[in-house]
């Protein structure tokens, strides 16, 4: 017998694949997107607007249809400090990110914040977002590089304490 | 709509570390040393691969632990004519319960036996070991026919 | 016990690929179909319960997303399972018999077109011997196969007939997938995927949501169709170690039909949920049905297989089946991972 250690632990990889489809609502919001549109959509029930569009109310579980346009600027509702360094993620640490209720929406939207100190942030902040140029617009939500400050007076949390 | 359906691809990659107990550790530690180990039970089965508990009763099994194979019985087989990426041979071969020399129960393994036409029920066959063990399932790289079976 | 009856049921027509909606798309008007055909208003449903698995979606708590779909404001009730959505009906049932709730709304769904499904299922195995092998769904029930064959107990000729009719009795069911009239010298031709089941003694992979909605008490009766009653159900389970069991009998379908009382009436028909050909003969076999007894009248998941959903689209079918008048009394049965390793009976009957 080895004089080894013995064998406490295994590594045992997974992987598997898959095609994702974005599903009807998804779908026209990604191409509106990539025309520099933030397309959302009317529960029918609620008349919530979601952005981005799932295709559903989760409120009211009815089947979103309606179209309608929603601002690239909105409100920071909560935003986070992050201070930990992730893969994929080349961001000069620490960096903030948020919630942002755009204008004309009923839900948050994630998003990053830039062009600010991180700890200048706070809820209320009014932001708007900061685009790729055109010509590298595609269909996917990375057109938005960040979000930025405007400069506009904060928002009392009274006004948007319904859309947390 | 005339668009085009919009689709992606999505890869779901985990490499788990799995703490594997006293008894996987044994078994385990058995394959990296190119040995196959069985624990008996209270009833003397030998359960092969070894679990922590009796399936037949739900007692714990004995500390009582025998070397069994490399040489064992093919119960059952399933010839694979295409591989799919994650199998253990990239050439058509034979998925088996295994039934090796000393144990009660059977473990499943591959065979590579070349063609389906050599593969019967009740075969003999040997476990082939890789050049290099870690103390995987994989140390085991395939079962072969038995020479002269 | 609490009388509870199938109220409801609803579900999807299965395809290969539904690739234009999302799982919440699809979900929304099948359980709208079932609440709407229970007679239950949506306001008065004690408990929302649902079957799926994460692994066919890609995405942890993917069954979340599912939530979406039931209008969860104000706040509900609800739960899930990682199994068939036949387990979250049994634990509706449960709740039901605890006395928490009168209703519930039970659904399962999975769309395994998205992955590969044959691969996915190795993550349901045993990590440390079984799944780094990397064996898949196919070549597990292939092993049982051969062990069934080898036994004397089926053969390939009877397996693909076994295919054939569930697949020629499922051209009266508007939602199967794959149907139509085979010859069997002409399917016993074809190659095998792994030896020795062909294409035709392994399940479609199949995109589809089905729905029952439970009813006791004062609901019972407020239904479109007869209310069916769920006379007894059990679950058992066999060891995940496959060289551990004898793959050519189901001891566990054998002990959950018992307890769940199959035969304390006449078996009219089954809905078996077999997904491969060769696991009729055993599950038959468990649970004691003779050549009087009726198999799959839908045409079984030979027809169509909705991975989580196949085995609550039993429960369902067969509901429909006494429900039309077809049956007096019947048993539904679903199973989950590898070999009929998990299986739940369901009796029911009519008024």
């Amino acid at each position: 017998m080895s004089d080894k250690e013995p064998v406490k632990s295994i590594i045992t990889p997974t992987r598997t694949e898959y095609t994702y489809t974005p599903g009807p609502s998804a779908q026209r919001s990604l191409r509106a997107l990539a025309r520099g549109k933030l397309v959302g959509e009317i529960c029918p029930s609620c008349n919530q607007v979601y952005y981005p569009p799932s295709g559903a109310c989760a409120r009211c579980g009815v089947a979103t249809r309606d179209e309608v346009e929603v601002a690239d600027k909105g409100t920071v509702t909560t935003y986070a400090i992050v201070r930990v360094p992730s893969e994929n993620i080349d961001l000069e640490l620490p960096y903030c990110t948020a919630h942002i209720l755009l204008d004309g929406a009923d839900i948050p939207f994630f998003g990053l914040i830039q062009e600010c100190e991180w700890d200048a942030v706070r809820i209320g902040m009014r932001v708007e977002a900061v685009w790729k140029p055109e010509s590298e617009w595609g269909l996917n939500a990375e057109n938005i590089r960040y979000f930025r400050p405007t400069g506009e007076p904060d928002v009392p949390f009274e006004q948007f304490k319904e859309h947390l | 709509m005339a668009d085009e359906l919009l689709s992606a691809p999505h890869v779901l990659e985990y490499d788990y570390r799995r703490s594997l107990g006293e008894v996987l550790s044994r078994f385990f530690t058995g394959l990296r040393d190119r040995k196959i180990l069985g624990v008996k039970t209270n009833a003397g089965r030998v359960l092969v691969p070894p679990s922590e508990y009796d399936p037949e009763s739900g007692d714990a099994t004995s500390d009582d632990w025998v070397e069994v194979g490399p040489g064992g019985v093919v119960k059952s087989w399933a010839w694979v004519n295409e591989p799919l990426g994650r199998h253990l041979l990239d050439h058509p071969f034979a998925f088996a319960l295994i039934q090796l020399d000393g144990a009660d129960t059977a473990l499943t393994h591959a065979v590579d036996a070349g063609s389906e036409a050599s593969m019967r029920t009740g075969m003999r066959v040997t476990a082939r070991f890789a050049d290099d063990t870690i103390g995987a399932i994989g140390d085991i790289v395939a079962f072969v026919p038995e020479e002269g079976s | 016990m609490r009388d509870v009856a199938i109220a409801s049921f609803a579900q999807t027509k299965y395809v290969r690929n539904q690739v234009e909606l999302t799982e919440v798309d699809m979900i929304i008007p099948v359980i709208g179909d079932a609440i709407s055909r229970s007679g239950i208003p949506k306001s008065e449903i004690g408990f929302y319960c649902h079957g799926s698995s994460d692994y066919m979606a890609g995405q942890s708590f993917a069954f979340v997303g599912a939530v979406d779909a039931l209008g969860a404001f104000p706040p509900i009730a609800e739960s899930h399972v990682e199994m068939d959505g036949a387990w979250a009906l049994y634990e509706a049932w449960v709740k039901i018999q605890c006395g928490e709730v009168d209703s519930a709304l039970v659904f399962g769904f999975g769309r395994a077109s998205m992955g590969k499904l044959r691969e996915t299922m190795n993550l349901q195995l045993d990590p440390y011997t079984l799944g780094p092998l990397g064996i898949d769904s196919i070549s597990l029930a292939a092993l049982q196969a051969r062990a069934l064959i080898d036994a004397g107990k089926t053969s390939e000729r009877q397996m693909a007939e076994i295919a054939i009719r569930n697949r020629r009795v499922a051209k009266d069911n508007p939602n199967a997938q794959v149907t139509g009239d085979f010859e069997v010298e002409k399917l016993l031709a074809e190659p095998t995927i792994v030896s020795p089941l062909r294409k035709h003694d392994c399940p479609p992979i199949s995109d589809g949501i089905s729905a029952v909605v439970l009813a006791a008490g004062n609901h019972i009766g407020r239904g479109e169709s007869k209310p069916v009653f769920i006379r007894g159900i059990d679950h058992r389970l066999d060891s995940h170690q496959l060289g551990g069991r004898d793959l050519t009998r189901s001891p566990s379908t054998k002990l959950a039909g018992e307890r769940a009382g199959v035969h304390d009436g006449p078996v009219e028909f089954a809905e078996l949920h077999a997904p491969f050909s060769h696991q009729e003969v055993i599950l038959r076999e468990a649970l004691g049905l003779g050549d009087e007894v009726v198999i799959n009248p839908s045409g079984g998941a030979l027809a169509a297989n909705p991975m989580m959903t196949a085995g609550l689209t039993r429960i369902g079918e067969a509901a429909t089946h006494i429900a039309a008048g077809k049956a007096g009394r019947g048993v539904a049965h679903a199973t989950s991972g590898p070999c009929l390793q998990q299986n739940l009976i369901c009796v029911l009957e009519g008024e």
